[in-house]
């Protein structure tokens, strides 16, 4: 009850700070995701609720953007890059090697609720290549050897 | 900070910033963009904090963003009083030391500066400004100036003329560059239409990708219909392996908000917004900083420059759409909505966001227009070659020796910009072709290497300007991977709204996949020819349009590797997984035994000293002993 009062709370702020703005749909979502790591369901019912919005115009948003996600994440959100660039440097090999040493695919979350493995198509420091993205923090030139210990450091 | 409603105001602004500019004492900038950062610039930034502080230096440390070469980064600079402005690169916080001591001192001695910058360009004042006055120190004559280093050598800087260059916290930095300068001019001693004939006669092109004439396109929003207008600025760089716009962004963003603000002016809209990728957060907060600034400073809000005119701009963000880097879904996007195009037959300039007459350009095309109103058309002209004025820029990546941004004038030949200002293919490889035009565009191949760069030509050659992305491939890449990988992302990124675009993709997506998986069958090739033209005539937006461009252009120049996968079931670049196998060769291996401890499956085996040999039925082609083999000694074949 209690959790659920709180969540309430933190969503209303949140669509205070748009002035319920409707249009602002994308970056009310991107700040509750923000908050919650992931898109609540009940998030999702309030806001329509409170905004007046149907509820599958809001679903219609957050499945379209690939920055919404509606199951839970981890800790941390490992984001392999295969723009370009990186795929030329072999940026598949990375997610090859996180998805065996991790026993996850991507797009899944580990057991412990530590890591999210996600793809993403450039993080803009293609002269990096290949880069994988842990909590914002961008990490270049990998090796798949590098991987392990790289991610040790995140527990 | 008070508002600037005069020329007065604007040139005691202009004096503050050179002040900060070229300070009286000594200052230390190091390169803070996302590469910069990424690279262990914030380490650097700390330790000489620290260093300073530790020696009681009177000394000014700032943050700037990156002047292009990221590949020696992170990156310090000195300016010290009547001295040449030094780059260190590769520093480390090991390094800081030895180089504090040096300007403490006064002398390079020991670890040596990368270059030197003997005069700073003054692009919109149209003139350069000398670091030191009298004779060049002795201790500096044997460092390269900047204009002597490959990299930079052939370079024109027009749209990343402050990027590096300047403070980006800093709008009197920017204001004693020259900008707003041309805000003022426009505003005060210019008429709309005198504006858009001068971009017009300029010649500039949208720099996102179509090259449609931006002068043309202002001035028919200008004529259309409606009280309300809007002027967008595209920041959304969807293309994989493309991060100019975020440089521009981050380094320089003052240029793009004065730019959108003459554009404004010029076609009579009343806001503006800036759409920018939901990967870009630092772009976002330094746009944030300079709207906030400009708003301060009153060249946004109401009554600037005492010129009667209103205008405010605002930022949007994406959300991770490819998509939306198109213009009706940006559109539909900005107003909250599932980012889907429309057809184009409305014209967005005429009903656009919210129905109402929009001009959208993107982030370079804006940051040009100062430079344009400051400079003139004639000279903008004078740069570039034919149909083609002023500059482009590229994000040189890949394999290639020197990667980083670069800026160059329309015309160069490709060869230029891949062997001198790249410093050509690593560890002795062969250069084998260049993508440009991101997922809408085309490899062009090394037989056409002399190739002018610019839209026309590059068009001609099935592939595209696109937004800048420029990815060198060596004969380690296989094109048919690549035909591939494109197909994929465009499947993923692929809206839905339309049936070519969204099952048409996806089959090509199909027959790629089992070309590559070793599962091709006759007629593959000509079956993938025959759905691109359905796709590229039945699509509805440009995605799905252009979706075909890859294919067809890997196929055009480089069909023997899709006939080697589909008929002899072989990868000749040694990357399709199915089609490769992993051995040891016997006259490299010293058996050292290194990939034997690394391989995941175990799948190696060997005496130390002797030939191992790798267990095919286990191996999974995962390619770590070949990154860690040290003598090269397995074979992919
Ligand atoms: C699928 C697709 C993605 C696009 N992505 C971008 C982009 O990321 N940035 C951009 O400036 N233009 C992009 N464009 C081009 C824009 O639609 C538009 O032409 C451009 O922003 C206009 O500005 P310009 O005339 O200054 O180039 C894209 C077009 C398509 C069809
Ligand atoms: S071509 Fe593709 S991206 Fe464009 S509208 Fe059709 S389905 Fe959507
Ligand atoms: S391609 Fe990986 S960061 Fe751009």
């Amino acid at each position: 009850m209690k959790k659920a009062q709180t969540m309430d709370k933190k969503v209303k702020d949140i669509i205070k700070k748009y002035y319920g703005d409707k249009t602002a749909m994308i970056a009310i979502l991107q700040d509750v995701q923000e908050e919650f790591r992931y898109l609540p369901k009940e998030t999702l019912s309030f806001i329509s609720k409170k905004m007046d919005v149907p509820l599958t115009r809001i679903y219609e948003i957050a499945t379209f953007y690939n920055a919404f996600s509606l199951k839970p994440r981890g800790k941390h959100t490992i984001e392999v890059c295969l723009g370009t660039a990186c795929h030329v440097q072999g940026a598949s090999r990375l997610i090859d090697r996180l998805e065996r040493d991790l026993s996850i695919s991507s797009g899944d979350t580990t057991k412990d609720k530590m890591f999210t493995l996600e793809e993403v198509r450039c993080l803009g420091c293609c002269s990096l290549a290949p880069v994988i993205r842990i909590s914002g923090n961008v990490h270049p030139y990998l090796t798949q050897d590098e991987l392990p210990k790289i991610l040790r450091n995140y527990k | 900070m008070s508002t600037i409603k005069t020329l007065e105001d604007l040139n005691k602004a202009a004096k503050r910033g050179l002040e900060s500019i070229i300070p009286s004492k000594t200052k230390i900038m190091v390169g803070m963009s996302t590469s910069g950062l990424a690279s262990g610039a914030q380490e650097v930034y700390d330790a000489l904090a620290a260093e300073i502080k530790k020696r009681k230096l009177d000394v000014v440390l700032c943050k700037t963003s990156a002047m292009g070469m990221d590949c020696i980064e992170p990156l310090v600079e000195v300016i010290q009083p009547n001295r040449p402005r030094l780059a260190y690169s590769r520093m480390t916080a090991k390094k800081v030391p030895e180089v504090i001591n040096q300007v403490a001192k006064g002398v390079v001695d020991g670890f040596k500066p990368t270059y030197r910058m003997d005069e700073e360009d003054y692009l919109c004042l149209n003139e350069k400004k000398p670091y030191f006055k009298g004779p060049l120190p002795n201790d500096v004559k044997d460092i390269p100036t900047i204009s002597n280093v490959d990299f930079y050598k052939k370079q024109v800087k027009i749209a990343t003329r402050n990027c590096g260059m300047i403070n980006f916290e800093s709008i009197d930095e920017y204001v004693a560059k020259g900008g707003y300068f041309s805000l003022y001019k426009a505003l005060t001693q210019m008429k709309p239409e005198q504006i858009i004939d001068e971009i017009i006669a300029s010649g500039l092109r949208g720099r996102g990708g179509g090259g449609f004439p931006a002068g043309v396109k202002w001035q028919t929003c200008r004529r259309a219909h409606g009280d309300i207008k809007y002027v967008l600025c595209n920041g959304d760089e969807g293309d994989p392996g493309a991060y100019m716009d975020r440089s521009v962004m981050e380094g320089d963003p003052h240029s793009i908000i004065e730019g959108m603000i003459i554009g404004a002016f010029a076609i009579g809209a009343t806001d503006g917004f800036i759409y920018v990728r939901n990967e870009y957060p630092l772009a976002v907060a330094n746009l944030q900083r300079a709207l906030d600034q400009a708003r301060a400073y009153g060249f946004l809000g109401n009554n600037i420059f005492n010129s009667g005119f209103n205008f405010d701009i605002k930022i949007g963000k994406g959300a991770g759409a490819f998509v939306c880097g198109e213009s009706t879904a940006l559109m539909t996007s900005l107003e909250g909505k599932a980012g889907e195009p429309r057809a184009k037959y409305i014209h967005t300039v005429e009903y656009g966001l919210w129905n109402r007459p929009s001009n959208l350009n993107n982030v370079e095309t804006w940051a040009n227009v100062p430079a344009i109103i400051s400079r003139g058309a004639k000279w903008f002209s004078s740069i570039g070659c034919k149909n083609n004025s002023g500059t482009k820029v590229f994000s040189l990546v890949g394999k290639v020796n020197n990667i980083g941004l670069v800026e160059v004038p329309m015309g160069i030949p490709l060869k230029d910009i891949i062997y001198e200002i790249g410093g050509g293919i690593p560890g002795g490889k062969k250069f084998k072709a260049v993508q440009t035009g991101g997922p809408s565009g085309g490899c062009i191949p090394k037989s056409l290497e002399d190739i002018s760069v610019d839209f026309d030509a590059l068009w001609e050659a099935g592939s595209m300007m696109g937004s800048g992305g420029m990815i060198v491939m060596d004969e380690t890449t296989c094109m048919v991977d690549i035909a591939r990988y494109f197909i994929d992302f465009l499947e993923f990124e692929s809206c839905g709204k339309c049936v070519p675009c969204r099952e048409g993709v996806m089959r090509m997506n199909e027959i790629l996949h089992d070309i590559c998986g070793g599962k091709g069958r006759p007629g593959d090739i000509e079956l993938l020819e025959s759905m691109s033209k359905g796709i590229v005539d039945g699509a509805l937006c440009a995605l799905g349009s252009t979706a075909p461009n890859p294919v067809l252009s890997t196929l055009k120049y480089f069909r023997d590797e899709y006939t080697a996968h589909v008929r002899d079931k072989k990868c000749p670049a040694g990357v399709c997984k199915a089609l490769i196998r992993f051995s040891v060769s016997d006259e490299k291996c010293t058996g050292c035994g290194v990939c034997l401890k690394k391989c995941p499956t175990e799948c190696i085996s060997g005496e130390k000293k002797k030939t191992h040999v790798i267990d095919q039925t286990e191996c999974i082609k995962c390619g770590v002993c070949k990154e860690s083999c040290k003598f090269d000694a397995i074979i992919v074949e």
